[in-house]
């Protein structure tokens, strides 16, 4: 709670990427996956990136985890380029930084059990010294986890777990190497309703039990509010930062017209409230094909707002619209944020 | 937006009418390899009015899908649907659904009742174009010359929403994914079936994809006026889609209900217990909880109600017999039915979130 307090220019960013892009040459041409994005995330804060299929959000955590390089800007771990780093830094970089997949199905070794998973990056790292010692350290993660008692679920394999425990153990696996950011890419996306708070809430813990950071992506702007509330939300279209802000004002009151058709288009788990919600304000319901971007704001062939001449010309670039809050829209920079209606 | 005949059928709800499907005792079970059965479906009893959409939510495990399959007769070979079906044609007939075979049975699905898959494209023949698809559903059960074909598919993909000439010389492959949902929605809708089934329609759609599915749902079902089962995990989607809501847990119902009713006034623990894990986009932080466990293997149930693991109402009477589906009758109105023995103290308090 009490890094909450400290003022942003104080805390001193753990990850930053500054005007990455990453081209992917494919048949088609040149695809720009991710177009000239900056983010950073604080020490223990929580940044979630949010955005449809295709918009870049997995691309982004993938140059910020190091796995790999950005065709152009900066990905910076505590002040350094990490592309410039030698290999024994760069190995403690990716020891900090670790990725929690979406799929625990896919992610374990299904020929491993738990303890074998648990404490092979625990020997090969040198973490702990002996069997033994890895052991009790692999059993202490799974309480971190809530997977308790541990020596219940130490000597399964992945296929005896269910979803959400499996999750649990890709989790406490990411915990091994004591990790500074992790990266969640729809880490709870898989599970049931049911379980999914309870991953979140045990992820939510550990944030502030071990001041571990989060580079949370979702499709799920709920999950996004649910989980980094108290922190930051970026809203990512077709490769660019549309939307960037505190996540309370990007759930409650946000600017970006995509944003807002976004927010209007979720349903909600109240009949009366649900039906009111609609698709209204968008003019196209498909979404271009990220090889042949439309010109200036690529959002301008689906929104609401398009000017012809403002919107089609030049690309918007993501500016201050309220205080803490960005968007990249010229309709939005030129008559300013509109205050919401709730 | 005109009103048909169908429209005006949309108001008899809630028992005034006949319903249009009746099961009874529905079971399905399924043969293990060990020679053991399992139930995955036990004892469903449900009415699906005209003009209804009625939601199946639960958690993955539930027997939801194996029930949808069951009603249209889809099960594979080691499935086994028992009870009673009851389909009513709209003139007078009665069909027993499970009684059906060969040819009648090929007659029942598609115009009787459709189904629309989840995963759209695993239900398409990928090196078939679209306008395959049409013409092999409508050759396999009319006798519609192409030029009918030709018009009935165009008037169906239009009121979904694309345009036939692009769509119908596509395959599948070049469709996104809400395209190619509403192609299945469309084909669904062929035969001008009375029933559709719909497994997670827009389950692996973004955001705005789905919300175009849904709109488009609601806009066919206000034109054309078919019943609907809708089967979903997403309980937002059930709010947004429902008349009518049943919670399915473990292979039974366990709270049927008006959408109202069940979402504004859950009454058993498990319905109570999956609203409050669904975060909603409107308004502050809520307050949200998770059911602790999972769903029971349904070859090794718990004793009495199978949810009384789970269940922090529980007490021992719980476990010594599973609780009958029996309607509430401390509230006004009808139609919403529980099977818990401690409802009367499950509430929901929506101001506290």
């Amino acid at each position: 709670m009490s890094a909450a307090a400290v003022p942003e220019a104080v805390a001193r960013p753990l990850m930053t990427l500054s005007g990455v892009s990453q081209v992917f040459d494919t048949k088609a041409g040149p695809i720009r996956a991710v177009d000239h994005a900056n983010l950073s995330v604080n020490p223990g804060e929580v940044l979630c990136l949010v955005g449809e299929s295709g918009s870049g959000k997995t691309t982004a955590a993938r140059m910020a985890a190091g796995l790999t390089r950005p065709s152009g800007g900066e990905v910076k771990y505590d002040g350094t380029d990490i592309w410039s780093l030698n290999k024994k830094d760069f190995s403690t970089f990716r020891r900090s930084v670790q990725y929690v997949h979406q799929d625990p199905y896919a992610s374990l070794n299904p020929t491993r059990t738990i303890q074998q998973t648990l404490t092979a990056p625990l020997l090969k790292h040198g973490v702990v010294k002996g069997a033994k010692a890895a052991a009790d350290r692999a059993a202490e993660l799974l309480t971190k986890v809530d997977l308790t008692p541990p020596e219940n679920y130490l000597p399964k394999y992945p296929h005896q777990l269910s979803g959400g425990q499996r999750q649990r153990v890709a989790v406490a696996r990411a915990l091994t190497l004591d990790p500074k950011l992790i990266i969640a890419d729809e880490s709870t996306s898989m599970l049931d309703v049911s379980i999914r708070i309870s991953v979140l809430a045990m992820l939510g813990r550990l944030r502030d039990e071990l001041g571990v950071g989060f580079l949370f992506i979702t499709h799920d702007l709920a999950i996004a509010k649910y989980f980094g509330w108290r922190g930051k939300t970026a809203v990512m279209y077709l490769g660019r930062i549309v939307e960037f802000g505190p996540t309370p004002k990007i759930i409650n009151a946000p600017t970006h017209p995509y944003t807002r058709a976004l927010i209007e288009a979720i349903p909600e788990p109240d009949p009366d409230l649900t039906r009111t919600k609609s698709a209204g304000s968008l003019r196209s319901l498909e979404i271009p094909s990220l090889a042949n971007l439309p010109s200036g704001c690529a959002f301008h062939p689906r929104c609401g707002r398009f000017e012809p001449g403002l919107c089609d010309g030049e690309v918007p670039e993501l500016v201050g619209v309220r205080a803490g809050q960005s968007a990249a829209c010229h309709v939005v920079a030129r008559d300013g944020a509109e205050e919401p209606e709730r | 937006m005109t009103t048909t005949s169908a429209g005006a059928a949309r108001a008899v709800r809630g028992g005034a009418g006949k319903p249009l499907l009746s099961i009874r005792d529905f079971k399905v079970e399924y043969r293990t390899g060990a020679g053991a059965v399992v139930q995955a479906v036990r004892g469903v009893d449900l009415d699906l009015y005209p003009g209804e959409s009625l939601a199946l939510v639960g958690e993955s495990g539930c027997g939801k899908t194996t029930f949808g399959l069951g009603l249209l007769r889809l099960l594979p070979r080691l499935g086994h649907a028992s009870g009673k079906v009851i389909f009513n044609r709209g003139d007078g007939t009665e069909i027993d659904v499970l009684g059906l075979d060969g040819r009648d049975l090929r007659k029942f699905r598609w115009r009787d009742a459709a189904m629309v898959f989840q995963g759209a494209m695993n239900a398409f023949n990928p090196v078939l174009k679209i306008r395959g698809h049409m013409h092999d559903t409508m050759r396999a059960h009319t006798k519609a010359t192409k030029q009918e074909i030709e018009e009935r598919a165009a008037e169906l993909l239009r009121l979904v929403r694309l345009e036939p000439e692009r769509v119908m010389d596509s395959y599948p492959h070049e469709l996104s994914g809400g395209m190619r949902q509403r192609v299945l929605i469309a084909m669904s809708l062929l035969l001008e079936p009375e029933v559709l089934i719909l497994d997670e329609p827009t389950t692996a759609l973004d955001i705005l994809t789905q919300r175009s599915v849904v709109d488009v749902l609601h806009e066919v079902r206000e034109r054309l006026g078919f019943s609907m089962i809708f089967i979903s995990h997403d309980l937002s989607l059930a709010a947004e889609l429902a008349d009518r809501v049943a919670t399915m847990y473990a292979g039974r119902i366990i709270e049927t209900g008006g959408v109202r009713d069940l979402f504004y006034r859950p009454r058993h623990p498990y319905t109570l217990g999956l609203i409050k894990a669904v975060p909603p986009i409107v308004g502050d932080l809520p307050d949200l909880e998770s059911i602790p466990g999972g769903p029971p293997s349904l070859a090794a149930l718990p004793a009495g109600c199978s949810f009384h693991p789970r269940c922090k109402f529980a007490t021992e009477e719980c476990q010594e017999a599973e609780p009958p589906l029996i309607p509430i009758t401390d509230e006004p109105g009808d139609g919403h039915e529980v099977a818990c023995i401690h409802s009367g103290d499950v509430h929901l308090d929506r101001s506290a979130s």
